[in-house]
């Protein structure tokens, strides 16, 4: 009932409002590489220089919400128009002792583990303004984890599309074949973010995903 | 000595969404390790990473979550009245602390758990 009023006044607003913004979300468990698609994204429709935040190897560099406004695709014929969310990726767990592993010192460590209960937090709350989601996974990791499991359950659940991007596929671990068997209702593309192997699949799958 | 909490889901049944998570939270912050039958809607589930997050202190580090349920119904309408009828009850939910609980593996047919080393050294009195 409440997808169908959704619907209804997503019609009105079209025919009579200002036509209203595409929200792309990325979303996904830490170190997936959200951000690095994210940059990937931005330098090939907006320009080498910009990027949209910075990666790393340490888990939850991302710790606040990121906004790069109207970001236009064009391929084919076909153009999609919309603003891009890069949001914290999302953990059951947080220990500060973790971020000790990578030399960092304990008070930094604590800062950051605080900083991403938070942006956890964020990114749930901002499920609900997305119009569509990537949910970015790591290729060279079973898919079968909660985090994945709830994300996209709950993006089903409030009937918004998906597009599901295995990333790493640079790497020898890498097992698209096991994501697309765990999700076999979505649509499931590999890429590599860092060295841009195979993102123009990514655009096409985007472009029929998102309408 | 480790617990684990059977939770019946006519024990959460008549709750309200916040209520089941606060239930599920109060447990598995005294430790214990959740057994409970069913799943959580969608929304619950986030809610209760959330509220998860909302509490991580430097005792408790968070949880391990694992919902296993059989192959879902294909006819949707029968689906929907089976869960009108007695609710999300197939299937089973793991929650344990992260302090306890290191990791939930699983594959399709199968769960394993992980319990966190430290706990088992501190047991046998080593450090």
């Amino acid at each position: 009932m409440l997808k169908k009023l959704k619907k209804f006044l997503m019609g009105i607003t079209k025919i009579f409002g200002k036509k209203k913004e595409i929200k792309l979300g990325l979303y996904g468990p830490p170190n997936a590489g959200k951000t690095s698609l994210a940059n990937r994204v931005c330098k090939d429709w907006l320009g080498e220089e910009i990027e949209m935040g910075s990666a790393s190897a340490i888990p939850h560099e991302t710790r606040e919400i990121q906004i790069r406004d109207q970001i236009k695709i064009k391929k084919k014929g076909k153009e999609l128009s919309f603003n891009l969310v890069d949001t914290p990726g999302i953990a059951t767990k947080i220990d500060y002792e973790d971020f000790l592993k990578f030399k960092m010192n304990k008070k930094d460590a604590k800062e950051r583990a605080k900083q991403a209960t938070k942006g956890v937090i964020d990114a749930i709350k901002w499920l609900d303004d997305m119009d569509a989601v990537v949910v970015v996974l790591d290729s060279t990791v079973n898919p079968y984890s909660q985090v994945n499991i709830t994300i996209i359950g709950n993006l089903a659940a409030r009937d918004i599309p998906v597009l599901i991007v295995g990333n790493k596929i640079d790497l020898k671990k890498s097992d698209i074949k096991k994501i697309e068997s765990a999700f076999p209702q979505y649509k499931v593309v590999g890429v590599s973010a860092t060295k841009g192997k195979n993102v123009d699949k990514f655009y096409d799958a985007l472009l029929k995903v998102v309408k | 000595m480790l617990t684990l909490q059977f939770v019946p889901y006519n024990d959460i049944e008549n709750l309200s969404s916040n209520q089941r998570v606060s239930k599920l939270m109060t447990l598995v912050k005294k430790n214990k390790i959740v057994l409970m039958q069913g799943r959580l809607k969608p929304s619950e589930e986030t809610r209760l990473i959330e509220k998860t997050m909302q509490e991580v202190t430097k005792e408790f580090k968070g949880i391990e979550l694992c919902t296993v349920f059989p192959q879902k119904e294909n006819n949707a309408f029968k689906k929907f009245f089976v869960k009108m009828l007695v609710g999300d009850i197939e299937g089973f939910t793991i929650i344990g602390p992260a302090t306890i609980v290191k990791d939930i593996k699983r594959n399709p047919d199968k769960v394993e758990l992980l319990l966190s080393k430290t706990r088992a050294k501190r047991k046998n009195g080593r450090k």
